[in-house]
């Protein structure tokens, strides 16, 4: 019996729900699901979750490190998690700067504090973090950089720039890939032999020097949003001939599928025949395609921010981050500021595992 | 003298995520030199995994769980018995590698898959000779041209240079037939070696086929879903379905008086050269069970027209029933009415 | 087989006045011409400007003439060796290029033999134990190798010989033949310092490259001839290492169309990161500085290079592929 209603789960079950069961057994694709899910959360409410806004300077703690966050207080009892306030001493020869955690009062973390104003989403103005510990202690969970801004606060908005650059960048490319390779995949003749040829010429090009190239003639005086803007196009312009080339192989391989035929011959138009029977059937791999493509653009974007040709302050992506990390004394010496390549490898690394797993679960015959 | 191979409540699992899928699961039969082992089924019957547990190829995750694969051999290096149980033998040994290919070999469905496709097909047949035989490359060479010229296939000393794309389908199977012959085998086990090729080219293999067996006395074990091809060809017929033999006799038997209902059922859905034209021809209904079930009764419950449904036939364990000293079947209803 | 190398290289010309207008474009990009840019970064300097030098290389780069005919000019001018001229340089650009050239192809080469000959083994372990712990091992170190960009391995990298080892990892040449003419110590030198951008470069490749022999291989073990050659009593070994992975290689010689490009960049950013006297750092400070004759000259040429790396990739494909060799010269 039980045999009998396990058969007529699997029997009864949509197309959908086979790809989750399958998916599901994928452990490395579950984990960059949630990790994905996790850093899309953090990038929305970012400015709630970081404990200080992204440009707070805090000028007394330049190149603070991390803080310790302690949990037994003087005696060895255990606490609710605390902080010491840290002063910093400089050596006044050799412009050392040190910092000694301040013995006494323990202020402890505390969530829904009030701390830096801000707008949220734009929208309204509040003050309460998520998370955070009263002046005049810092928390510093990351350290901070040469400007005494919290390196943790200032990773999370990086992680929400860096994803959106991906979203948009993806999305552009998805809009050109489709119609171009569409248009190759579905008429075929000199309109495929034209965008072929285009394909491959800007496949020609390495990628970074060609971004390079684009984005250093971008007007040192432009906005930075504007900046913004066009490094997500300069990046969609040169990233959308592998969803265009995917898309016209199905498409070419669908074109004399029988279903397709027979729609044809019933006389159905162009459009329908596109809509209602050819995407339909390779939205998975669309689906697929578009998640591998994410992290190349977020890749693309840090590495033309940390060379200094691409997205600039005030907007701060992970790339823009690590422009101050450029320098290996710097670096050497306040080593916490490579902490954002830990986000980039987390982020590109959830995207390969989710594409991956949802490829297999889509197309288990395939590889 | 006992038969040159004989196979013995053989059952291949195959162990997945989901269960265990009974491919084989207890099939019994035995083989003379010179004869020919028409085993028939639909796809996915299991009848191609016994071509492979014979081989030792069966592949992952499938595993021999029990049975005997008994083989006469000739007297090989360290070896002193005349009957070796292949099941027994490392599949990945050196003993079990020198009868693949030497004293068992086979020819398979698709000639253009079964050929390495960067290989010029003359290596790939002179492989098996180097392999097996001490001889030189240069009198490996000239018996892969004369075999291919056995085979029938025209020019043989330039197509041995050809790559398996530059050939048709129907020279590509010689040639795959050829590769297997070379070492002069006493079992070939062809696993549909017709079903993709053309019905005249078809044909013109299986007589090359009974040409050589006659020629070179090897016993065939022929695999095919195809009960015209089996007919053709075999002496002896098995009909096998999920795992299992539903039947089992002599080829003019199989075909006069079919007892099991699902052999029945198979000749009713082969259009013959008297049915008359526009008869409808039979169709079994249903799909063969999930894989995945054990089913204790027969195999074919749920799908048979004659039980109707009888109870006895799910229920009454599998078993092999001879009817006549040539001929088997496991149908339970017939049992009980005999 | 040779009519196939005539057309494909017929097929490259088109391409490459192609990247030539792109390159173009990008020369143009910037608003005002570059000669606009030197005036005013002189006069920003506060040197004077030279009359004369001025109308002279106005004459040289056809800048009053329409675009398409000062597209013409360059595209001559590049073709006879002439790549204009690097005014944050102040000389031609052919002569600030040539050697920082040679050492990106002798780095990419490297990079592509490490990678070969790091990945096949590995690749075809992993295919051959699909499932094995080893398997699962290798293929999340692949996907950590695969997720770490170049600049950033190579910024850690130079971290952690930096801040541990005392070591600074980054140039090509010890300090006392940096400037030296070329010598046998120098090239012992050179190779003495290159393994460390390669392996930099290498690691994502050999990840991608590990994964894509898996695949390949994991797809060619199931193929029916597989089973024909191990009917036949082939060792397993032999048979794997003859057949399947003589198959799988293939595609994996076209991938080298395709990874040169990506090399070619990755080469480009390591290098600014670990300051190699290779292309990428002066590229990108032509950029900076809107010195755009140098930059999109090295836009071209590194494109151009890998056009040619492509051309090469497929010959040398059609070469151990018989179904491409042969299947050429029938559709000619």
């Amino acid at each position: 019996m039980e045999q009998k209603q396990k058969e007529m789960k699997y029997l009864n079950a949509t197309w959908r729900q086979l790809v989750w069961w399958r998916y599901q057994k994928h452990t490395l694709a579950m984990i960059g699901l949630v990790s994905i899910t996790g850093m899309y959360f953090t990038a929305i409410f970012c400015e709630f979750l970081a404990p200080y806004e992204k440009d707070t300077r805090h000028l007394e703690a330049i190149y603070s490190p991390p803080s310790t966050v302690h949990i037994f207080d003087e005696n060895g009892s255990l606490r609710w998690p605390f902080v010491r306030k840290t002063d910093m001493e400089i050596d006044l020869e050799t412009h050392k700067m040190t910092f000694r955690e301040v013995m006494g009062v323990n202020y402890p973390i505390k969530l829904f504090v009030r701390g830096d104003t801000y707008l949220f989403w734009g929208l309204w103005e509040t003050d309460i973090h998520f998370f955070g510990v009263d002046s005049p202690a810092k928390l510093y969970l990351f350290g901070a950089d040469r400007m005494g801004r919290d390196v943790f606060s200032r990773c999370l908005y990086g992680t929400r720039i860096s994803l959106s650059i991906g979203m948009i960048g993806v999305f552009l490319s998805l809009v050109l890939g489709l119609t171009l390779g569409g248009i190759s995949g579905y008429s075929g003749g000199w309109a495929d032999v034209v965008i072929q040829r285009i394909i491959e010429i800007i496949r020609c090009f390495p990628s970074i020097p060609l971004w390079m190239g684009l984005s250093a003639s971008m007007p040192p005086h432009w906005p930075a949003l504007k900046v913004y803007f066009t490094i997500t196009l300069i990046l969609s312009l040169v990233g959308w001939t592998d969803l265009a080339r995917m898309v016209r192989g199905k498409l070419i391989a669908l074109r004399e599928e029988e279903f397709v035929l027979a729609a044809r011959f019933l006389g159905a138009s162009d459009a329908r025949i596109i809509f209602r029977h050819l995407l339909p059937s390779f939205t998975s791999h669309i689906i697929v395609s578009v998640t591998l493509a994410i992290p190349g653009m977020i890749l693309a974007e840090t590495a033309l921010s940390f060379l200094g040709i691409g997205l600039r302050p005030p907007i701060t992506s992970l790339g823009v981050l690590l422009k101050e990390a450029q320098n290996v004394t710097t670096v050497a010496l306040y080593p916490w500021l490579l902490i954002p390549v830990a986000f980039v490898i987390i982020i590109v690394l959830s995207f390969n595992f989710v594409g991956d797993g949802l490829r297999d679960a889509v197309d288990p015959y395939s590889r | 003298m006992p038969p040159l191979l004989e196979v013995d409540d053989l059952q291949v699992h195959f162990f997945i995520d989901e269960g265990t899928v009974r491919a084989v699961d207890g099939v019994s039969f035995s083989l003379e030199q010179g004869k020919t082992l028409g085993i028939v089924g639909e796809s996915g019957s299991g009848k191609s995994v016994i071509g492979q547990a014979i081989l030792r190829i069966v592949p992952s995750p499938g595993q021999i769980v029990n049975g005997r694969i008994l083989l006469q051999v000739d007297e090989k290096e360290n070896l002193q018995q005349q009957t070796l149980d292949l099941v027994t033998i490392d599949p990945r040994g050196a003993l079990a590698r020198s009868i693949r290919g030497s004293d068992i070999s086979m020819i398979f469905q698709e000639p253009m898959n079964s050929f390495s496709p960067v290989h010029t097909v003359g290596s790939q047949i002179m492989e098996a000779l180097l392999i097996h035989s001490d001889v030189s490359k240069a009198e490996a060479r000239n018996q892969a041209i004369e075999m291919l010229h056995r085979v029938g296939i025209p020019q043989p000393e330039n197509r041995i240079d050809a790559y398996p794309h530059q050939l048709s389908g129907g020279m590509r199977q010689r040639a795959m037939i050829a590769m297997a012959l070379v070492c002069r085998p006493r079992v070939l086990i062809a696993d549909e070696p017709t079903t993709a090729l053309d019905v005249t080219v078809q044909a013109q293999i299986l007589a090359l086929l009974k040409e050589l067996q006659e020629e070179f006395g090897m016993a065939i074990i022929f695999i095919s879903h195809n009960l015209g091809v089996i007919s053709d060809i075999s002496d002896d017929v098995l009909v096998v379905y999920f795992g299992r033999v539903m039947e089992q006799a002599p080829v003019k038997d199989i075909f006069d008086y079919p007892l099991h209902p699902y052999t029945q059922a198979l000749l009713r859905s082969v259009p013959g050269i008297d049915t008359p034209v526009r008869t409808e021809l039979a169709t079994i209904e249903g799909t063969l069970p999930d894989p995945l079930a054990y089913i204790v009764g027969c195999p074919f419950y749920g799908r048979c027209t004659e039980c109707g449904g009888d109870s006895v036939c799910r229920d009454q364990p599998y078993e092999l029933t001879k009817v006549s000293p040539e001929h088997f079947v496991a149908c339970p209803r017939m049992c009980i009415k005999l | 087989m040779i009519a196939y190398i005539i057309r494909r290289i017929l097929i490259m010309i088109p391409t490459l006045i192609a990247i030539s207008i792109i390159s173009f474009i990008i020369i143009q990009l910037p608003p005002g011409d570059f000669l606009t840019t030197y005036v005013s970064q002189l006069s920003a300097s506060g040197e004077t400007v030279d009359q004369a030098e001025l109308e002279a290389l106005k004459e040289r780069f056809g800048l009053d003439e329409p675009l398409y005919k000062q597209y013409l000019k360059w595209a001559m001018n590049f073709l006879q060796g002439d790549f204009g001229h690097s005014f944050e340089w102040n000389k031609p650009v052919s002569e600030l290029i040539g050697e920082r050239l040679s050492l990106t192809v002798i780095i990419s080469i490297c990079t592509i033999l490490f990678t070969w000959a790091i990945s096949l083994p590995i690749g075809i372990y992993s295919a051959v134990r699909q499932y094995s712990w080893m398997d699962y091992f290798l293929t999340v170190i692949g996907f950590i190798g695969l997720a770490t960009p170049n600049f950033l391995f190579a910024l850690v990298m130079l971290w952690v010989s930096y801040a541990y080892l005392g070591l600074s990892i980054g140039g090509l040449f010890s300090p006392e033949y940096a400037e030296a003419p070329w010598s046998f110590a120098k090239v012992f030198d050179l190779f003495k310092h290159l393994w460390i951008p390669v392996v930099i470069v290498g690691t994502s490749h050999t990840a991608k490259f590990i994964r894509i022999i898996r695949g390949n291989l994991l797809d060619e073990l199931r193929k029916p001839y597989v089973t024909t050659a191990r009917a036949k009593g082939l060792s397993e070994t032999h048979l794997i290492l003859k057949y399947p992975v003589r198959v799988a290689i293939n595609p994996l010689v076209s991938t080298i169309g395709w990874t040169l490009p990506e090399l070619v960049s990755g080469i480009a950013i390591t290098a600014v990161v670990l300051n190699l006297p290779t292309t990428g750092p002066l590229l990108l400070s032509a950029l900076l500085s809107q010195d755009m004759q140098l930059a999109g000259t090295f836009i071209m040429l590194l494109s151009s290079l890998t056009v040619v790396g492509t051309l090469l990739s497929d010959i040398l494909l059609a070469w151990v592929d018989p179904r491409i060799r042969f299947g050429a010269r029938e559709g000619l």
